[in-house]
Parts: structure tokens; C-alpha cells; sequence
């Protein structure tokens, strides 16, 4: 399934010092796959949009930090 | 020339007390890849590449201003009335003896800004691609302090500043393509 979050599994040494992070997380948002925007695409209200940052659902891409997503759960 | 709006472009809430995020936040005001070092740039490249994108420029550098108003109600609210052993604990001390409770130009680490930040080339695909850096950047940055948070009113703005640096990028990168001319030419070779 498509996801604008990413994540990697960086090398664990047997050695290092404190705790690890076994996996890495980074975000591709969705600006980086359309190329040129073309005519039509669906959007969001002009009052959801004012609240949102964008006129266009394709470029709503939310970001929540870990503690908001433990606390909430279900975002995106 | 500009017409100013007194209010702002997204209401700014909020809900702790925790002058600590000010020392954070302080970073998209005065950093390299802040809101004054964003429009400064983009309103400074507009005079030196192609027609066609100059308007992007001015539109996307004045709200970068806008921007910066924003991240300034969020640092005067959260440090307006802090006490001073609050200012300690949040390492904002070596800030007051210097500013008082003013706002000032400077990273969060305190490092005051530079025009060094920013780059004009003169060469338009140069400067876009700094330009598109720029945002992407910023949007790490809204990250990376939105981790550092857990106020769900000052998130909430954070999240629609990092969406539109989404918007941004994306429009600088439609506007690589617009000077590269090559969209809809019929390629014969």
C-alpha cells in the first residue's frame, strides 16, 4: 500500500552504547510524486481548505508527532 | 508595494505555558531555513529569472511573511509572561539578558541570522532548486518541533505551516518544468 512514510532498518552494532533505534522513519511527502499538477483534481471545501493549508486533498499529507499518535491513535 | 491584513493568516493557539517551545520555535523564525530567511530569499531571486515565474516568487515570499508573524504570536505567547526561573529552566536565560523578552533573530541555539542563509546565483534552475531545498527543509523542521511538542493547539498551527511548505515545494517544482519548457512540446528527434 502506498504510504508517504518511510522507514529503514539502520545497522545495530553489538557495541553501541545506548539503546537502539531499530527503525528509522522518514516522510515523502506527496509534492515529490505528481510532477506537473494537471486540470480537475479533486479538492476540499473553501472552508476545510483554509484549515487544512491546501485547496487540493492530493497535497494533504498531516504530520503528527509519536506522542500525538500514541495518545489519538487514529490519525492517517 | 504590499497591503497589510491585520489579522493572521491561521489562528495562532496556545494551550501550555512552556517557554521551552519558544527556544524551539524560535529556530523557523531566526534559522537558515526559516520563515524570514524563506521570504527574504524568494523576494530577493524574483528580480533575476524568467517572467514567467516571478509572480510564484512574490506570492510564495509574501507569505512566507505571513508565516513569520505567525511563529512570532506563538513565541510572544509563550514567553510574554514567563517568569524568569521559567526562562531558566527553558534556557532562554542568556535571551533575557541580552533581549529581555524581546523576539530576536536567531536559530534555537541562539546563533543570530545571517544573510549568509540565503542564496541568489542568478542562475534560475540554481535558485529554484535552492528554493525547493528551502521548503523541504522547513517541512523537517515543523517536524522535528512538532515532536518536540505536546500542544495540541500550538501543533495544530504547526501542521498547517507544514503544509503548506508541501504547496510550495510543489509549486517551485512546477515552475523548474515551466522554465524547462519541455511539457507538452511534441519530442521529435
Amino acid at each position: 500500500m502506498f504510504t508517504t512514510r518511510k522507514q529503514y532498518y539502520p545497522y545495530i552494532s553489538p557495541f553501541d552504547p545506548c539503546p537502539p533505534i531499530r527503525v528509522k522513519t522518514y516522510v515523502t511527502a506527496p509534492n515529490l510524486y505528481l510532477g506537473f499538477q494537471p486540470p480537475n483534481l479533486p479538492q476540499f471545501s473553501p472552508h476545510e481548505a483554509l484549515q487544512k493549508g491546501t485547496l487540493w486533498k492530493v497535497f494533504y499529507d498531516p504530520y503528527y508527532s509519536p506522542y500525538e499518535m500514541a495518545n489519538k491513535g487514529d490519525y492517517k | 508595494m504590499w497591503i497589510y491584513e491585520k489579522k493572521l493568516q491561521y489562528p495562532v493557539r496556545v494551550s501550555t505555558c512552556n517557554p521551552k517551545l519558544a527556544k524551539y520555535l524560535i529556530e523557523q523564525y531566526g534559522g537558515a531555513d526559516g520563515e524570514l530567511a524563506a521570504a527574504l530569499r524568494y523576494l530577493n531571486q524574483r528580480y533575476s529569472i524568467p517572467d514567467k515565474v516571478i509572480g510564484l516568487l512574490t506570492d510564495i515570499g509574501t507569505e512566507e511573511f505571513a508565516h513569520l508573524e505567525m511563529i512570532a504570536t506563538m513565541v510572544y505567547k509563550l514567553t510574554k509572561d514567563a517568569t524568569l526561573e521559567q526562562l531558566k529552566e527553558a534556557g532562554l536565560d542568556a535571551h533575557y539578558v541580552n533581549h529581555d523578552r524581546a523576539l530576536f533573530y536567531n536559530n534555537a541555539a541562539g546563533v543570530p541570522w545571517t544573510a549568509a542563509y540565503i542564496q541568489a546565483k542568478g542562475d534560475p534552475i540554481a535558485d529554484l532548486y535552492e528554493d525547493i531545498a528551502a521548503e523541504e527543509k522547513a517541512r523537517a523542521t515543523y517536524q522535528w518541533i512538532i515532536n518536540m511538542s505536546d500542544d495540541p493547539d500550538l501543533n495544530d498551527g504547526l501542521r498547517f505551516l507544514r503544509e503548506r511548505e508541501i504547496v510550495h515545494a510543489q509549486r517551485f517544482r512546477e515552475a523548474v518544468e515551466i522554465l524547462k519548457e519541455e511539457r507538452d512540446r511534441k519530442k521529435i528527434f
